[in-house]
């Protein structure tokens, strides 16, 4: 049985008692693999990337980290685990500046901050530019590049990237995943979940379809781009991925 | 004139001591602490009982104190943080978990009463001096008087201030905290201990009240009630300043203790207090998150 960086079996979770959001949800990414969940609004997708950070408990199911259980962790465990989560919104200290906020994600481990940073700054030189600037005062693209790179700094083995196209423009969209793609060729899995289906789907290697709480469909990437089934499930039309 | 501003900024350097501890909690917490100008009163009286068992040594210079009492504010600053947590640990802490924010409010407002009344219990009703001494006012302006423990006051508030501010910017905890004022999610899944952040919070709260309440028992007098008639002025002070902001709290204390003293020059003292918050609604009227505060 081959290992999985990540691993996630039937899980059953939801915020309020007796609402179960995820029904059942799988899905496993191979270490240094960009893996996208795919899904309408209110499939579950946030919900599900909420369980493996940690910030929501586990019904039913199972969830692993390189083979090791992780279901029970709560979130600050996660980032002692190797799991760099990047959240949709607010994923900036604002009122810190660029630096400060690549240091806090190297919180849990204080040695080598320099050359975490120096890595940081490699991937995105912008923001060595801006590193004494109030990230609060950054552009859209620009924080989410503080966002990922503030999960970067944990040198993480996985990392969770929650919608990181929103809000963005179409050409920071590419940008954002150009980006995202530079980060595991430096040996960072990735799981992304996404609305902008073409977008993340043509950075990533294999992706899965969720709907009402289920994982519908799944498959390599360029399968789920040119199936038409995936079309009709995620945007509730026949008009394709176009 | 002159001599009005001296003792509004001397009058403001307690405040803005005070009105830090008040700020963070509020920021940090989110809750207004009504028993912080009680570390205050604790700071002073603990400095009260520690100076009864140590001694001064001589004087020094014009100062009414020795060496000794340096040591005193440390162990007085000492203790009001520990006195801080543990109020934590046994009120704040279990009614954060309930999602009512005003049990919190009302709670401080009944662990300030408490803790006035275990002062009276303890060290009585009466005002209370740190020396008997006399300190001689000199001049150091044309005719603006102060005495030299009143320039003590001030030279030591500002380097607090400054402590703090390196303390904030250049420390890891000191950003901690400000990741978890500015974020307290997103500090939880970055891995920073929100527990030691809460308890490091009251630590800086709690020591720099009981310098400030120590050094208005040294420059004016400790009574019972001296936290409890300054919250009020603290509040008005972190509130105009922009609450929430360290350095407003600053700025808002020296503000709010000149206004209280040079408007003694025009309207009878009693009124000092309402003058503090008539001062504070004009400025609330021009910036509405006070003058440092976030702007929307």
């Amino acid at each position: 049985m081959s290992e999985w960086a990540l691993s996630v079996d039937e899980v059953v979770a939801g915020y309020v008692a007796g609402v179960d959001i995820l029904r059942g949800v799988g899905l496993q990414v191979n270490a240094g693999e960009i893996v996208t969940v795919l899904g309408p609004n209110g499939a579950g997708k946030s919900t599900l990337i909420k369980v493996i950070a940690g910030l929501l408990r586990v019904r039913s199911g199972k969830v692993q980290l390189f083979g090791e259980d992780i279901s029970d962790l709560p979130a600050h465990a996660m980032v002692a685990h190797g799991v760099g989560y990047v959240p949709q919104t607010n994923n900036v200290f604002p009122k810190l500046t660029v630096e400060e906020n690549l240091e806090m994600g190297a919180y849990v481990r204080t040695r080598e901050i320099r050359r975490g940073l120096e890595q940081v700054y490699e991937t995105f030189p912008d923001l060595q530019r801006l590193r004494r600037h109030a990230a609060g005062r950054l552009s859209g693209g620009q924080r989410q590049m503080v966002a990922i790179g503030r999960a970067l700094m944990l040198k993480p083995r996985l990392m969770l990237l929650d919608e990181p196209s929103a809000g963005l423009s179409p050409l920071l969209v590419g940008h954002v995943f150009d980006k995202v793609r530079e980060v595991r060729d430096i040996g960072v899995t990735m799981l992304i979940v996404e609305q902008n289906a073409k977008a993340a789907l043509a950075i990533s290697d294999r992706g899965y379809v969720l709907a009402e709480g289920q994982d519908r469909v799944s498959g390599p990437a360029q399968e789920l781009l040119e199936n038409p089934e995936v079309g009709e499930l995620y945007l509730g039309a026949r008009r394709g991925l176009a | 004139m002159g001599q009005y501003i001296a003792d509004g900024i001397i009058l403001g350097a307690t405040l803005s001591l005070g009105a830090i501890g008040l700020t963070l909690t509020y920021n940090i917490l989110r809750f207004a602490n009504f028993a912080h100008g009680e570390l205050l009163t604790f700071g002073a009286y603990f400095g009260l009982a520690l100076a009864g068992a140590l001694s001064f040594g001589p004087t020094l210079g014009s100062l009414t104190f020795g060496w000794g009492f340096i040591l005193v504010i440390i162990l007085a600053a000492v203790l009001t943080a520990g006195l801080a947590i543990l109020l934590d640990m046994i009120v704040y802490r279990v009614l954060r978990r309930s999602d009512v924010a005003v049990a919190l409010v009302i709670a401080s407002f009944g662990a300030s009463l408490m803790l006035r009344n275990v002062v009276v219990f303890i060290w009585g009703p009466q005002p209370e001096y740190y020396s008997r001494s006399i300190a001689i006012a000199r001049p150091i302006l044309p005719g603006v008087r102060v005495t030299s423990d009143e320039i003590f006051v001030v030279v030591l508030a500002a380097v607090l201030m400054v402590a703090l501010h390196l303390f904030l910017t250049r420390t890891r905890m000191g950003k901690a905290m400000r990741a978890v004022s500015d974020n307290t999610l997103l500090a939880q899944v970055t891995g920073i201990n929100v527990a030691n952040v809460i308890r490091m919070v009251w630590v800086v709260g709690g020591s720099l009240a009981a310098v400030g309440g120590v050094l208005y028992g040294l420059t004016v007098q400790m009574i019972p009630t001296m936290g409890f008639n300054l919250i009020l002025p603290m509040f008005a002070a972190a509130i105009l300043g922009g609450i929430g902001s360290v350095y407003g709290a600053v700025l808002g204390g020296l503000v709010i203790g000149l206004a209280e003293s040079v408007s003694v020059m025009w309207i009878d003292p009693g009124y000092k207090p309402a003058v503090a918050f008539a001062l504070m609604f004009l400025i609330l009227l021009v910036y509405p998150s006070g003058i440092l505060g976030e702007r929307p």
